[in-house]
């Protein structure tokens, strides 16, 4: 899929600049001529909606980072000014608060296609960890940018995740302090919140390049699981191809993430976060925003504090040994029909786990959200080994040629027995 | 593969033209739109407007005195003219003037001299009632302006320069 | 394939749907009564601010409110189009009525008060110059009003916190029938901390509003139930002003995004129309 490119550049001046710098080539070969399956759906449109997201939330942050004042005296103020005097600062606060929603919403999409599809089996396991590593990236500059507008329900977030440090032992009350850089969540914290917040993005932007790279090296999956044989005969051209049907549903997406920011940019909003931080008065309900509540099921579900915290890490760092895990040669759910139903229960513990994050702690939600994250962590570490061993899978088309001829109703090779 | 001629072969060349370029030019037409919020964020927001225009009492201020007040950011320096200070602006020859100016183009009411705190060299705040016209001396690089706060000797190149004003009232004058 | 994209869409969107409906009551729901939904003009995908109405809340604030609670906002933004709509005379006449703290010292270095300008911030009450001042006084400090419509929330429970996201039904009021709820919900004459409404029902704050305790010029009926409205219409437009041009452009954004999603669609049929 990857290797030197043949593309001559038509100008003169586009062959001087490409025999210094090889640009335009590597955009040829990367975007423009890549050959991708014919058989990809719209989901596999979510790349490319991930890096319009990053994007916006990197230009609506720079300039929102131009009116913010990163301290506990005047954050809250400096927000307020940006909501009532900055020109459009209403509209780029609301297009970075809820692009972060919608960013965490199409990653989910991502990554749930990907388990569906076994995009993270041999050859794409190192694409699949880098993509944990930035789920991890997105994790934190999400925290640390829930933090920034200095709300109660900001305070109160810093709070109870930096506290999970604590839960280390002989170190974990330095560690905090040294976080803190005080005794408490304040103003220091604040301050190195904002610089992290600034900086991780960056970072990101970093590891999705290597993420690319490395799908450019295997190609992209498909949803029949069967790799590319026959390059003209299976795949097709990024450009036109793909390109429009991202740009396409890249559209579609734009439609529900302005539905947000101009009818409902308040619906995701807690209510206590617009009262300001009150270091001596924790609000009645804290929740994290939604994108973190499986995971804050997960670590109110056990009642140990350790174990609570070494759970909720190991909810995610658990997903990079899928490729291990998962002991399955046959790659897409279309032809395993055991993991299929697996993979919609796993759905429904992770919506579940979200829905019990966000209620009141209770004998019944506990019970709940102990089974689920049992449901959630016997998926990774039970089901997906055992699957592989006992799973009678459905015969896979000979190639992906012939599953797009098969979908189109006409004639085409016998199927492979897997 | 290949079975069919595909449709766009045959179609008409000018009909699928049309709808890229239509497309194209909606989608630039939505980087435009976008754009603009992200630009225009960065011009003075409403509360710097707001204070674009002050209104400051003068009653009390003596003859003979400078004050000093903040508009748009900088310094601007109201003074209340004695009489001599007054025929010394008037009586100036043009031709001692490196930007020639009448007193009476840099002042409505003659008595009352409202010019920019800023000297027009380098930028620094000239000290009142210094320089050997009792207007102004500028400490940076030595500019010295008269009592119509005209450059009369030193680097810079124009007078101070002299906002947008209105009188209220006797006591009462709205800068810009 | 499509049932797959619907399945996975639907999962995946109603995580966010969930947490929405959050907030932090945490009652007995059959003795908490919930604030009822009111109807706002302000409310649907058109909907405006009526000025006369904000006006009228503002009057309410001013007479009464403002006696104890901040409302930390511009006098300037009273004159800003989309919000009560006072003339620029009548916003200085006004904020010259208000005596504010100046920033900065005067020459022998004492703090003073001065008439307000429009740039200026409504001061603080005169009798709580501060949230410790208040809190000496009534146990608890009155709250700035400024974010109050945004601050206040009352758990709307499954599966009402899904239809509030959707188009066509979307409610964004509910600070507004909160406040409202609240000015409305102190049933029992005889004890001026309780409030249907409140959490817990005991409430520091004693029946603020009262029948004719303000004087409407417009000959709108001086109900504490108008009272309500308008002071909490008035409220959610000093939490929420950019409403209209949020609304407005949003229309216009709304329109051009299908547009250009039909237009994209088309052309990805074309495209692909070349596809063996």
């Amino acid at each position: 899929m990857s290797g030197t490119s043949t593309y001559v550049p038509k100008s003169a001046l586009g062959r001087w600049f490409e025999s210094r710098l090889p640009i335009l080539s590597l955009v040829h070969s990367s975007f423009i001529a890549y050959p991708v399956p014919r058989n990809i759906n719209y989901l596999w449109a979510f790349g490319a909606i991930l890096a319009f997201m990053l994007v916006a939330q990197i230009v609506t942050g720079v300039v929102l980072a131009m009116h913010y004042v990163p301290s506990a005296a005047m954050a809250f103020a400096s927000v307020d000014h940006i909501m009532r005097d900055v020109n459009y600062g209403w509209l780029i606060r609301y297009l970075h608060t809820n692009g972060a929603s919608l960013f965490f919403f199409a990653v989910y999409v991502h990554m749930f296609r990907g388990i569906y599809y076994g995009s993270y089996k041999a050859p794409r396991e190192v694409l699949w960890i880098l993509g944990v590593i930035i789920y991890l990236l997105m994790m934190a500059t999400a925290f640390m940018g829930y933090v920034l507008p200095w709300g109660s329900m900001s305070f109160a977030g810093a709070t109870v995740i930096t506290n999970l440090f604590t839960a280390i032992p002989l170190v974990g009350v330095g560690v905090s302090h040294w976080l803190w850089g005080g005794y408490a969540v304040g103003d220091p914290t604040l301050n190195r919140f904002y610089s992290l917040h600034y900086l991780l993005p960056f970072m990101i932007v970093g590891v999705v390049g290597l993420h690319v790279w490395a799908l450019h090296v295997t190609g992209q999956n498909n949803p029949d699981g069967v790799e590319v044989e026959n390059v003209e005969r299976d795949t097709m051209a990024f450009t036109p191809y793909a390109t429009i049907k991202d740009v396409f549903a890249l559209s579609v997406f734009l439609i529900v993430y302005a539905w947000f920011v101009f009818y409902i940019p308040n619906y995701l909003l807690d209510a206590d976060n617009s009262v300001m931080a009150n270091p001596l008065v924790t609000p009645a309900h804290i929740v994290p925003e939604w994108y973190l509540l499986p995971f804050y099921a997960i670590l109110r579900a056990i009642p140990n504090k350790l174990v609570g915290v070494v759970a909720l890490f190991a909810a995610i760092a658990l997903l990079a040994f899928l490729p291990w895990l998962d002991t399955s040669p046959v790659k897409s759910a279309k032809y395993r029909p055991m993991f299929r139903f697996f993979f919609w229960v796993f759905v429904v513990c992770c919506v579940g786990l979200g829905y019990l994050g966000s209620q009141e702690v209770s004998d019944g939600t506990t019970l709940a959200a102990r089974i689920l994250a049992l449901g959630y962590f016997g998926f990774l570490v039970v089901v997906l080994p055992l699957l592989g061993l006992i799973e009678k899978t459905k015969p896979m088309p000979a190639s992906i040629a012939d599953a797009v001829l098969a979908k189109k109703g006409l004639a085409s090779a016998p199927p492979v027995a897997s | 593969m290949g079975e069919h001629l595909s449709s766009a072969a045959i179609e008409n060349p000018d009909r699928r033209d049309f709808l890229f370029i239509a497309t194209g030019a909606v989608a630039a037409v939505g980087v435009g739109a976008v754009a603009w919020p992200l630009i225009d964020q960065m011009n003075p927001d409403a509360s710097t407007l707001a204070l674009a225009s002050i209104e400051v009492d003068i009653g009390a201020i003596p003859e003979g005195q400078i004050v000093t007040v903040k508009w748009r950011g900088g310094p601007v320096f109201i003074r209340h003219r004695t009489k001599k200070e007054i025929d010394e602006a008037v009586n100036t020859p043009l031709s001692e003037l490196k930007d020639p100016q009448t007193d009476a183009q840099r002042v409505k009411v003659p008595e009352w001299l409202i010019v920019i705190g800023v000297c027009t060299h380098l930028g620094c705040v000239p000290l009142g009632h210094e320089g050997q016209y009792d207007g102004w001396k500028c400490p940076c690089h030595g500019s010295v302006y008269d009592t119509s706060g005209r450059i009369r000797q030193g680097p810079a190149p124009l007078n101070l320069f002299v906002p947008e004003y209105a009188f209220l009232s006797a006591t009462k004058v709205k800068i810009g | 394939m499509i049932r797959l994209k619907t399945c996975l869409f639907v999962a995946a969107a109603l995580l966010p749907l969930v947490a929405g409906g959050s907030s932090a009551l945490a009652q007995d729901e059959a003795e908490q009564p919930k604030p009822t939904r009111q109807s706002w003009s302000f409310s649907g995908l058109f909907g405006t601010y009526d000025p006369a109405q904000l006006q009228r809340g503002f009057q309410v604030y001013r007479e009464v409110c403002s006696a104890c609670h901040r409302l930390s906002i511009p006098f300037r933004t009273l004159g800003e189009p989309g919000g009560p709509g006072y003339s620029l005379a009548q916003v200085q006449t006004l904020a010259a009525s208000y005596q504010v703290t100046n920033d900065e010292p005067n020459d022998k270095g004492e703090i003073f008060k001065r008439a307000g300008a429009p740039s200026d911030d409504f001061p603080p009450p005169d009798a709580f110059p501060n949230d410790q001042a208040a809190a000496a006084s009534f146990g608890k400090a009155p709250p700035d009003m400024a974010l109050l419509a945004k601050a206040r929330k009352y758990e709307r429970g499954f599966p009402w916190f899904i239809f509030d996201a959707l188009p066509f039904d979307q409610y964004q009021e509910i600070g507004a029938d909160y406040i409202y709820a609240i000015m409305t919900g102190y049933t029992k004459a005889d004890d001026p901390k309780w409030n249907l409404y409140y959490p817990g029902h005991t409430i520091a704050m004693p029946p603020p509003l009262v029948d004719g305790s303000v004087a409407y010029t417009d000959g709108t009926p001086p109900t504490v139930s108008n009272y309500a409205r308008d002071v909490a219409a008035f409220l959610s437009w000093a939490s929420e002003p950019n409403l209209a041009e949020r609304k407005k452009i949003g229309l216009r954004a709304m329109i051009f995004l299908f547009v250009l999603a039909a237009l994209l669609y088309f052309t990805k049929k074309r495209i692909w129309s070349d596809l063996h």
